[in-house]
């Protein structure tokens, strides 16, 4: 499994996310470039340059269309992603943090951070698909600011009514998208900062990662916590594998504390971990820096890795993975 | 008493003395006996018996009054009596036997009021006179005790129910494990576990843990008994199977625990000096709790079994002011003396205590008084050690402490070994150029190690020398190893005779970071010829800074701790064969040592043996702000079996194990058969093994049936939801049919020129 290395970025990466077929990766950095990759060979198919600041997030649309993103620049964009232009932008008072499509393409979602008197605040969209997509409302269907502890990261639960949000105090809690009342919460869903929130391919649970070092499955529909898988390290994104029974894990110390480690590596490892029996089952090394970033092909063919170092590293499966099956009979219907 | 019984007589003769008159009119006077029966105890409210007084014969009588009355005075109860011609008094009548001339070992006391003799009875009952403690009762109930109509465990009648005899737990119940596993308890932020230590080190909870137990730190008793537990307000003892039920000793503010090798008695410091804890005026002064005279103590001894406080100590001494016309800087830095800092004899009778430079105090246990009434001067006494051979007063000799000198003046530092009580020195050594004495004994007390470091004419420390005390042949002989470099580790082998060391050349390089020390470990033996210790094997260019031997000997472990570069454990056998004999190399005694396997923890900061010998664990703790907190479990081969990262991570500590009760001819029995036992070890691990996997594919067999029955529940759910809302299902992902690649090629002309090239 010989890495592709993809070296487009100045800065750290801050999210990679795939397209619904998994040819296409789009990389977002805190160089202010989004990047977009073809993610068999490597090769880059172009940028979407226009953000005076670090992006912070992405989101690519089903038909692969229509790309999101949320930086720095207080700032939110639409881009054409065949063309690279920049159809639509939105202005916000704080820094875009997140950003998100619902599953059938018709809302967007931004969560803007929480600074110098302004509340985080959660907006929705309503996009327009007709003619060339420039024609887009300025004001959002829904704006509401979770009370207590900020949102760090959101997604669209299955059909787009509800919002699953990940909070700074380790919430994890689910807003009606419509009018933004909170409809369940678990409070203590981690005792550190939600760094990652992605879906499970049916969307029915979805995995955090968290800085209180554990990885934990959630019930969409109850926010029940299913699996816990623990570590050594602060986690900094976790991702689901469809056909395989894992999750993909990443993160590393901090840049600070790193240096008091000499020979040894921050452990800025992949891990991979067996989703039923909360068991590790391997790990893929290669960054030198924390990995800010993971995401996996939409059929599971591969996944890429950013990290804290710039880097973006591609992984193709080999066929190993696919035989292997380190449990023998015992594996999960999905 | 005998008064007791003359007023008693009334009464009683009414009823022995009816006429067959009256009990022929068959009268009857029990309601009239009733009302005015006298009760023993009317009329003597005022009286105390005192029992457990020393028996003293007619010499020492009027001494011992003396001091009776000041213990009772002290107490809290004087008697106000005056004595008279013949040195008796009134107030304190002690019962005489007169046919053997001695005293019957009880006594009365005479209060003017009730009140008096009742506020009397609380503060005098317990209390200690000399060896003695003394055990107050009303002279009325007296009577009622010894009258109590009960048989040989049986409990008597109006006691509460819940008084009922209750067998407590086994206080040793876990050697009894058919597997013979050992415990370990680990300690991991606000959880404290006891686990099994099973075959490949495999844990299994050994007991429900107590969220009480986790505050400060926990430990061990020497023997294993007693689980001990560090808290804010003092210390906690669980013990049996369950560990339910603490002993608690208060102590607040308590940092340090020791035990007696017995484990008879407990020592606690607190950094903070004691205060005396609040006290209720009317009440007895409790003997579980600080006094006003403890006060600004930090030392206090206890007995484990009753709870008792026994005595408090100051803390450590000032250091002594420097010598006249010495700059206080010249010094060099105040010695300090290494917890614990009360040591015991090894069969808990004696303990002392050092005070450096001027005298050793010895108390005896458990009266806590100094032994013979005087401390011990040795001018210039920096440290001591007891010998830890438990056997000497079983053999009927004497305990006997090391303890040595510096140079004084034009006196030569000087080794002593004391016996106590008898404080005969039956052997010193002079010594000269001394920078500091370090004393090693082994285990068993058969062998004394001093290791010398020495000063060369520049005063720098640049060799040691080991002087060899042979502690238990005739006259002690003494052998000396002139080494060309400094000791910085010494450890004997347990149950042995050869001892590890490990040395370096340049002592006081401070070394840049990244860089390693160059140590050198070797090892001694007893030469068979000539009977004297001779170098087997030195291992040149270590990094090698804590030997580890295990506790039945034969194997050690050479392990670099605490720097950031290098992390190693080295696992070492001394008597490596292929087969099950021994040989002896004589030409070369090294040759049989052989490393096992070399194996890396990072971080890791201790490293203990289990009792048994079978499995080494290096800890990494977060108390020593370890990168990487967590344990490792290794064979004494090397072999790393469990390897635990845990955040948070505390302590690792092997319960010990009490000596084996099997004797010497037991144990070679048993080595003898060994190949029989392990034929059925064999087998019983086997089934265990497939007994594991069993469970362990059951239990994951569990977990997917569970996953799977959620998931198809979901499924459903989401399938209709979807309908309702218009929408087809999800596909699966699936490891789909082969993809159709579409690779499409657009040509694009841009710009397209004609140029005739002129030929």
């Amino acid at each position: 499994m010989k890495p592709i290395l993809l070296q487009g970025h100045e800065r750290s990466l801050t999210q990679i996310v795939y397209n619904k077929e998994g040819d296409l990766l789009f990389t977002a950095s805190k160089d202010h470039i989004i990047n977009v990759w073809f993610s068999s060979n490597g090769e880059r198919l172009g940028t979407y340059s226009g953000h005076n600041g670090s992006v912070w997030s992405l989101a690519c649309d089903s038909q692969s269309k229509l790309l999101l993103s949320g930086a720095a620049d207080n700032t939110m964009k639409l881009w054409d992603i065949k063309t690279g232009e920049c159809l639509k932008t939105w202005e916000f008072p704080t820094a875009v943090k997140r950003v998100a499509w619902s599953d059938n393409d018709n809302l967007a979602l931004c969560i803007t951070e929480q600074r110098s008197g302004h509340q985080g605040a959660i907006r929705v969209y309503e996009i327009s698909h007709d003619g060339d997509c420039k024609n887009q409302p300025d004001e959002p269907i829904t704006e509401f600011s979770p009370i207590g502890s900020k949102a760090t990261v959101a997604a669209f639960a299955p059909l787009g009514h509800e919002i699953i949000t990940g909070h700074e105090s380790g919430k994890v809690a689910l807003f009606d998208a419509k009018t933004g009342e909170e409809i369940e919460s678990n409070e203590r869903a981690h005792s550190g900062a939600v760094t990652d929130l992605q879906l499970s391919p049916d969307g029915t649970y979805f995995v955090t990662s968290s800085k209180d070092k554990t990885a934990r499955i959630h019930d969409t529909k109850n926010l029940a916590v299913i699996k816990t898988f623990t570590t050594e390290t602060p986690l900094n994104s976790a991702c689901i594998t469809p056909l395989k029974p894992y999750v993909i894990v990443g993160g590393g110390q901090d840049a600070r504390s790193v240096t008091t480690t000499s020979t040894r590596s921050g452990k800025f490892e992949t891990r991979f971990w067996h989703r039923v029996f909360e068991e590790e089952v391997g790990r893929v090394r290669g960054h030198f820096g924390p990995i800010n970033t993971i995401a996996v092909h939409p059929e599971g063919k591969a996944f890429a890795s950013g990290g804290e170092d710039g880097y973006v590293r591609v992984h193709w499966f080999d066929d190993s993975y696919f035989r292997s099956r380190p449990y023998g009979d015992l594996e999960p219907a999905d | 008493m005998p008064v007791a019984v003359q007023e008693n007589q009334p009464s009683s003769s009414k009823v022995n003395g009816r006429t067959e008159e009256e009990e022929d009119l068959e009268i009857d006077y029990s309601e009239i006996e009733e009302k005015y029966a006298v009760s023993p105890l009317d009329g003597f409210d005022n009286v105390l018996v005192v029992d457990n007084v020393p028996v003293i014969d007619e010499g020492k009588k009027k001494k011992l009054y003396e001091r009776l009355r000041s213990t009772i005075a002290k107490a809290g109860a004087p008697l106000s009596g005056e004595a008279d011609a013949e040195g008796n008094f009134s107030d304190m009548v002690m019962p005489w036997d007169n046919e053997k001339g001695e005293s019957k070992g009880y006594m009365f006391l005479t209060y003017p009021s009730a009140e008096l003799a009742t506020h009397a009875l609380r503060c005098l009952d317990q209390v200690l006179f000399g060896k003695n403690r003394l055990y107050v009762n009303r002279f009325g109930e007296i009577e009622r005790y010894a009258s109590m109509n009960i048989e040989e465990g049986s409990t008597p009648k109006n006691w509460p129910a819940d008084s009922q005899a209750v067998d407590k737990e086994h206080l040793r119940s876990w050697l009894a494990d058919p597997q013979g596993r050992d415990q370990f308890v680990t300690f991991r932020d606000t959880a404290v576990e006891i686990n099994w230590c099973g075959r490949n080190a495999t844990a299994e909870r050994a007991v429900e843990p107590n969220p009480k137990w986790a505050e400060l730190f926990v430990s061990w008793s020497p023997l294993g008994t007693y689980f001990t537990t560090l808290h804010r307000p003092g210390v906690a003892l669980w013990q049996g199977k369950s560990f339910s039920e603490p002993h608690r000793f208060t102590h607040p503010g308590v940092r340090l625990v020791d035990f007696s090798p017995c484990e008879n008695y407990l020592v606690t410091f607190a950094p903070e000096p004691i205060v005396a804890s609040p006290q209720d005026p009317d009440s007895p002064p409790d003997p579980r709790k600080f006094a006003p005279e403890d006060e600004g103590n930090h030392i206090a001894v206890w007995e484990v079994k009753t709870g008792l406080l026994l005595r408090t100590f100051p803390g450590e001494a000032p250091s002594p002011p420097p010598p006249a016309g010495v700059d206080p800087k010249d010094l060099p830095p105040p010695r300090k003396l290494a917890w614990p800092l009360l040591r015991w004899s090894p069969d808990d009778k004696y303990v002392a205590r050092c005070l450096m430079g001027s005298q050793i105090s010895v108390y005896e246990a458990p009266t806590m008084g100094l032994l013979d009434k005087k401390s011990i001067k040795i001018d210039g006494v920096l440290d001591f050690d007891w010998c830890p051979d438990a056997e000497l007063s079983a053999n009927g000799k004497e305990n006997m402490l090391a303890f040595w000198t510096p140079e004084v003046e034009n006196q030569p530092a000087r080794v002593s070994l004391m016996a106590i009580p008898s404080r005969t020195t039956p052997r010193q050594k002079n010594l000269y150029n001394v920078a500091d004495v370090k004393l090693h004994w082994q285990d068993q007390g058969t062998y004394l190690c001093c290791k010398v470091d020495r000063l060369n004419r520049s005063k720098k420390v640049n060799s040691s020398n080991l002087e060899l005390f042979r502690v238990k042949e005739k006259d002690y002989p003494i052998e000396a190893v002139e080494l060309k470099e400094v000791c910085s580790q010494f450890a004997w082998e347990p149950k042995g005779s050869r001892f590890a060391m490990v040395t370096t050349s340049e002592p006081n390089a401070i070394l840049p970071p990244g860089q390693l020390p160059k140590n050198n470990v070797e090892f001694f033996h007893v030469d068979s010829k000539k009977g004297i210790f001779r170098l087997m094997r030195r291992l040149e260019n270590k990094t090698t800074n804590s030997l580890s031997w295990s506790p039945k000997g034969r194997f050690i472990v050479l392990a670099t701790i605490g720097l950031s570069i290098k992390h190693d454990l080295e696992f070492w056998d001394l008597d490596f064969t292929t087969d099950d004999k021994v040989h002896k190399n004589e030409t070369d005694p090294g040759a049989n040592m052989q490393l096992l396997a070399t194996g890396e923890h990072y971080g890791m900061s201790e490293i203990a043996w289990d009792p048994s010998g079978r499995y080494v664990a290096s800890t990494a703790s977060s108390f020593r702000n370890s990168p990487e907190p967590g344990y490792t479990i290794w064979d004494f081969k090397g072999q790393d079996l469990s390897r635990n990262q845990l955040d948070k991570f505390k302590q690792f500590l092997w319960r010990p194990r009490p000596a084996t009760v099997l004797g010497k001819d037991e144990q070679k029995k048993i080595r003898k058969n060994l190949r029989e036992y392990s034929k059925r070890f064999d087998e019983e691990d086997a089934a265990e093994e497939s007994n594991v996997s069993a469970e362990l594919i059951a239990h994951r067999r569990r977990l997917i049936d569970e996953w799977n029955a959620w998931r198809a529940k979901r499924i459903k759910e989401l399938a209709a939801e979807r309908q309702k809302a218009g929408l087809e299902a999800i596909p699966a992902v699936t490891q789909d049919e082969e993809r159709e690649t579409v690779e499409e090629w657009i040509e694009e002309t841009i710009d397209e020129t004609e140029e005739v090239v002129m030929s």
